[in-house]
């Protein structure tokens, strides 16, 4: 009869054995005598004892991770954020040129052009926006919106002017998207977020429910394509 | 709502880093215990557990939801082990002379509660021998030993950890079990087969 093997053995002690050898351990004597051996090695080493971890131990890892990671992807944007045309002043001169201000039209322009440089600032500001609406997407708690804040009070300026040339103009789409865009801007300028995570997680809520991060993006890219096709 | 461990792999992969704290937090004690029990040493278990962490958000893009995240981590902490203790060995070699071979071993600092004095010169004894006899295991065999016999991994995972076949695996586990015995049963005045 032949025995077990020392690897068998081994796999009958951590897990299962085919029903053959299992039936043999149960029958011969001197398989059974090894096995209670090696099982008598291997219960003496079980108890490994590892020093104690309390239950704050993840966020103390987290605590020294953090600042090694790489940064995040939408963080890396501020290159592309500065190099986009800052578009408050562009704006202003299409808001000047509609004449919102003054209530008359400036000559020597033509509708077109004027249209087409709207287009092209609306596209600008969306760009912009889309980035920013990312980062809160993605914003940590604890670190707090501070840089946001601060770009969210810059396209607040620039928002307004184009919701309010929009609407002048009898765009109500886009006078009813920049509507939504505002009142997160809003929110993010004026720190109702920086009293608790909660006030980020409503700000994060209403980007998702109104899937304003989507239509900022479809919008940004059709007004540029209107735009270049004028 | 609860994140699972693929959904907030795919939420950090895109760059949110609140859903890699989530793995974080949800995982740092079992990679700490894991990496504890592969070097022995708390400082050292500690470097490895920032390591594995960091090598897992950097390498995001390549976790495969299937293989289970708990079992990708292990296999990135495996692999920081090996690194460890094959740079701790040629640390080693290049400087023969210099102190300590081994930082010392958890055995000899983690006394356990209350013995009675023949235990505990028994356990003494078992754990010498069992510290010289896991230093003689090659970096495979006492990483899959630690899987296998304290972390209760089957054989499949062993070598998903290793990046191995399974049936190497089992070959790693057994040529452990089999050192562990020839070094530790003459301990025991039992003779082996
Ligand atoms: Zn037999």
């Amino acid at each position: 009869m032949t025995h077990i093997t020392e690897e068998l053995l081994i796999e009958a002690y951590y897990s299962d054995i085919d029903d053959m050898s299992r039936q043999h351990l149960q029958e011969c004597g001197e398989c059974r005598a090894e096995f209670e051996r090696l099982s008598g090695l291997l219960d003496s080493v079980r108890d490994y004892p590892v020093p104690e971890r309390d239950e704050l131990y993840g966020s103390d890892v987290w605590a020294r991770l953090a600042p090694d990671l790489p940064a995040a992807k939408p963080r890396m944007n501020w290159f592309r954020w500065w190099m986009l045309t800052p578009a408050l002043a562009t704006v202003v001169l299409v808001a000047f040129l509609a004449g919102m201000f003054t209530g008359q039209r400036r000559a020597g322009i033509s509708e077109k052009a004027r249209e087409r440089i709207l287009l092209m600032a609306l596209s600008d500001h969306l760009d912009r926006s889309q980035i920013l609406l990312t980062e809160l997407l993605h914003a940590d708690p604890e670190i707090g919106l501070t840089g946001e804040q601060d770009k969210a009070r810059e396209l607040l300026g620039e928002n307004r002017l184009l919701r309010q040339s929009a609407a002048h103009i009898g765009d109500a789409a886009d006078a009813d998207l920049l509507d939504a865009l505002e009142r997160v801007l809003l929110d993010v300028a004026n720190g109702s977020h920086s009293s608790s995570s909660n006030g980020l997680q409503m700000i994060q809520q209403r980007i998702d429910s109104e899937a304003l991060l989507f239509k900022v993006r479809i919008t940004g890219t059709d007004a540029r394509r209107r735009g270049q096709n004028l | 709502m609860e994140w699972t461990d693929s959904a907030a792999a795919d939420e950090a992969r895109n760059g949110n880093q609140q859903a890699f704290r989530v793995l974080v937090e949800r995982h740092s004690h079992s990679v700490f215990r894991l990496a504890f029990r592969m070097t022995g040493n708390e400082q050292d278990a500690e470097d490895m557990v920032q390591e594995t962490f960091l090598r897992a958000y950097k390498q995001l893009h390549q976790f495969d939801a299937r293989s289970g995240f708990g079992t990708w981590l292990y296999r990135i902490c495996t692999n920081c082990s090996i690194d460890l203790i094959r740079a701790r060995k040629r640390r080693n070699e290049e400087q023969p002379f210099a102190g300590e071979k081994f930082p010392v071993h958890w055995l000899d600092r983690v006394a356990s509660p209350g013995p009675s004095p023949e235990r505990l010169t028994q356990s003494n004894q078992i754990t010498n021998r069992l510290e010289d006899a896991l230093k003689r295991l090659s970096e495979i065999e006492r990483i899959a030993f630690v899987l296998r016999h304290y972390e209760g991994h089957d054989i499949e995972q062993i070598a998903a950890a290793l990046g191995v076949q399974p049936n190497a695996a089992k070959h790693s586990v057994f040529r452990a079990v089999q050192k562990l015995r020839r070094a530790l049963e003459p301990a025991w005045g039992v003779a082996a087969r």
